[in-house]
C-alpha cells in the first residue's frame, strides 16, 4: 500500500523535472522569437520557432525513419471523444483543461494496489522518444514522435499477481471538464468511460509505451495528457488517453468500441489490411499530407515485433 | 453568385492553409454536404410555393437542382481524381461492395437524366407529364445521398440524422398532400355516384 504522509508537501505540487526543463526551454524559445522579432524578421520565423522541433536524436531499434508528421497535424487533427466528435474540437475545447494534479488507481490482481499521483508513477522510469507510425482506423496516418516509457517497466514495477491475464485502462470520467462526454440530444454517442485492454504479453511488448509527451515536450491535452497507451501496432483507437485508472484481470476487458459495435470493432484491433471494416476497405491509407494513398502494412509495419503473439489466432474473427 | 460561396470558400480556405491536415476530406465532406443542402433546398421549394402562395419561386427550381448536381459532380470528381485516383478496379469494387458508396453512386447517377432534361425543350419534347414523372427520380436521390452520409459515419449521427429529419418532412409533406387530393377526389366520385 502507498501510504500518504499529511506532513508532506504533494508531490503534484512539485514541478517535475521534466516540466522544469520545458519551462527553461519555453522561455529560451520565447526569448530567442523577442529577439528576432526585434532584430527585424519576419513573422513567419517567429511562429516556426515556436514549433517544438525534436533535438538532433539517434533513431533507436524502434524508431522508424520515415518523415515525421507536422507538430501542428498531430495537435489539430485528432479522434478524442471525450471534447467533441470533430476532428478539430480536442484540440479547441480542451483548451481549459488542466491535467495536473492527476491520479491514476492501480488495481485488481496486483500486488501493490493503490492511488498513485502521477508523478509517483512515472517515478523511477527512463523516459525515451519512440518515433512510431500511428494508423487510425478511418484509413488515414501519421507518424508521431512521442515521449514515453514501456509499459513493461511499469509492470514489473507495480507486480502483478501471476493470475492476471490482462491489462485493462480506463479514461477519467468528467462531463464538467470533458464537454464531450456530456449527454447528446441525439442520444447514441459512446459509453463513458471509454475503456480499453491489453493481452499481458502484448503490455508487455517491448513496443507499448505509455506516453507522456511527443516532439520531446509534455503531452498536449487534445493527445490525451498527461499519460496515454501507444501500441503503434494497433488502430489508434486502441490508444486509451487521459488514463485513471489500470486494473490486472483474468478476463478479457470489453474495451468501448467493441461494446459500441461488436462487427465493426474488436478486442485486438491489430492493423491489417487484408481483414476490411465492414462498411470501408483498410487495404490503403492516406498519410497525412501525401497525395497519394498508401498501401497498409500488416501489424502497421510491425510484424517482426508482434506477429509472434498471434501465431494460431485467426485474425479474420478476432478483429 | 450566392450558390457558389461554398466553392469560393473552399478554394479560399485551401490557398490560405485553413483546411485541416487532411485537406481531401475536407473538400470531399464540404462538397457532399453542399449536394445534400442543394438537394433539400431544392425539394422545398414546391412546399414552400403551395403553402405560401408565392408562385414564382418555381422559377428558381431548376437553378437549385442543377446547383445540386454540380457540387456532386465536384464531390464525385474529388473521389475519382483525389481519393481513388483513377484506381478504377478499387472504385468498382468500393460501388459493388460498399453500401454507403453504393447508395452515393446511385443518387449521383440518377441525377445525370435530370440534369440533362432540365431545359425547356426537353419539357417540351418528353411532354409535362412525363417529365414530371422522370424528375420524381430527385426523390431516389435524396434518400440515397442522405443513407450514404448515415452510412459512413462512424458514431456521430448527429448530422446526417439531421438531414435525414428535414427530408423526411418534405417527402411527408408531398405524401399527405397527395393523400388529402386522392381523398378529395374520392369524395367528388362518391357524390357523383350520389347523384
Amino acid at each position: 500500500m502507498l501510504i500518504k504522509r499529511a506532513s508532506d508537501i504533494a508531490s503534484s505540487e512539485i514541478t517535475s523535472e521534466g516540466l522544469y526543463h520545458n519551462r527553461r526551454e519555453f522561455i529560451k524559445t520565447a526569448s530567442a522569437a523577442v529577439a528576432a522579432a526585434a532584430t527585424g524578421m519576419l513573422l513567419p520565423a517567429c511562429t516556426e520557432a515556436a514549433v517544438p522541433q525534436l533535438p538532433g536524436k539517434q533513431l533507436g531499434k524502434y524508431d522508424t525513419n520515415e518523415k515525421m508528421s507536422p507538430y501542428e497535424d498531430v495537435t489539430t487533427y485528432n479522434n478524442f471523444y471525450e471534447f467533441g466528435t470533430g476532428k478539430d474540437e480536442p484540440a479547441k475545447l480542451s483548451r481549459n483543461f488542466k491535467p495536473l494534479p492527476w491520479t491514476v488507481a492501480v488495481e485488481g490482481m496486483v500486488k501493490k494496489p493503490a492511488v498513485y499521483s502521477y508523478e509517483d508513477l512515472i517515478k523511477g522510469l527512463t523516459m525515451e522518444d519512440r518515433i512510431y507510425r500511428m494508423r487510425c482506423v478511418e484509413a488515414w496516418s501519421m507518424v508521431i514522435p512521442w515521449l514515453g516509457f514501456p509499459l513493461a517497466d511499469l509492470i514489473k514495477k507495480l507486480e502483478p499477481l501471476p493470475s492476471a491475464k490482462y491489462v485493462e485502462f480506463t479514461t477519467l470520467n468528467a462531463p464538467d471538464r470533458m464537454p464531450g462526454q456530456k449527454p447528446s440530444f441525439f442520444g447514441g454517442g459512446l459509453k463513458w468511460p471509454y475503456v480499453e485492454g491489453l493481452r499481458m504479453d502484448e503490455a508487455t511488448n517491448p513496443l507499448t509505451i505509455l506516453a507522456t509527451g511527443l516532439y520531446g515536450k509534455a503531452l498536449p491535452n487534445q493527445n490525451g495528457a498527461p499519460i496515454r497507451l501507444v501500441t503503434p501496432w494497433k488502430y489508434g483507437f486502441k490508444g486509451i488517453k487521459s488514463i485513471v485508472k489500470i486494473r490486472f484481470v483474468d478476463k478479457e476487458p470489453v474495451n468501448t468500441w467493441k461494446l459500441t459495435g461488436p462487427s465493426e470493432y474488436g478486442f485486438y484491433a491489430n492493423v491489417n489490411p487484408t481483414v476490411d471494416h465492414p462498411r470501408w476497405s483498410q487495404a490503403t491509407e492516406r498519410r497525412l499530407g501525401e497525395f497519394f494513398r498508401r498501401k497498409t502494412l500488416m501489424f502497421n509495419g510491425y510484424t517482426e515485433q508482434v506477429a509472434q503473439m498471434y501465431s494460431g489466432l485467426d485474425l479474420r474473427k478476432n478483429y | 453568385m450566392v450558390c457558389l460561396g461554398p466553392l469560393a470558400w473552399l478554394i479560399w480556405a485551401a490557398f490560405t492553409d485553413n483546411l485541416s491536415a487532411n485537406p481531401i476530406d475536407d473538400i470531399t465532406d464540404t462538397t457532399g454536404r453542399w449536394t445534400l443542402r442543394f438537394l433539400l433546398i431544392t425539394l422545398s421549394i414546391t412546399p414552400l410555393r403551395k403553402i405560401t402562395g408565392w408562385t414564382s419561386l418555381i422559377r428558381f427550381r431548376r437553378m437549385l437542382g442543377l446547383f445540386a448536381f454540380f457540387h456532386s459532380i465536384l464531390h464525385f470528381t474529388t473521389w475519382i481524381l483525389l481519393d481513388k485516383f483513377f484506381d478504377i478496379d478499387e472504385m468498382v469494387k468500393d460501388v459493388a461492395l460498399r453500401p454507403f458508396i453504393t447508395a452515393g453512386f446511385t443518387a449521383f447517377v440518377l441525377m445525370i437524366p435530370l440534369a440533362v432534361t432540365s431545359t425547356k425543350k426537353w419539357i417540351s419534347r418528353l411532354g409535362g407529364r412525363r417529365w414530371q414523372a422522370l424528375h420524381r427520380l430527385i426523390y431516389v436521390s435524396a434518400i440515397g445521398g442522405v443513407l450514404h452520409y448515415t452510412w459512413l459515419v462512424k458514431l456521430d449521427w448527429t448530422y446526417p440524422f439531421q438531414y435525414a429529419a428535414v427530408l423526411a418532412v418534405l417527402l411527408g409533406y408531398r405524401i399527405w398532400t397527395a393523400f388529402q387530393s386522392r381523398l378529395a377526389s374520392n369524395n367528388r366520385g362518391a357524390l357523383r355516384e350520389h347523384l
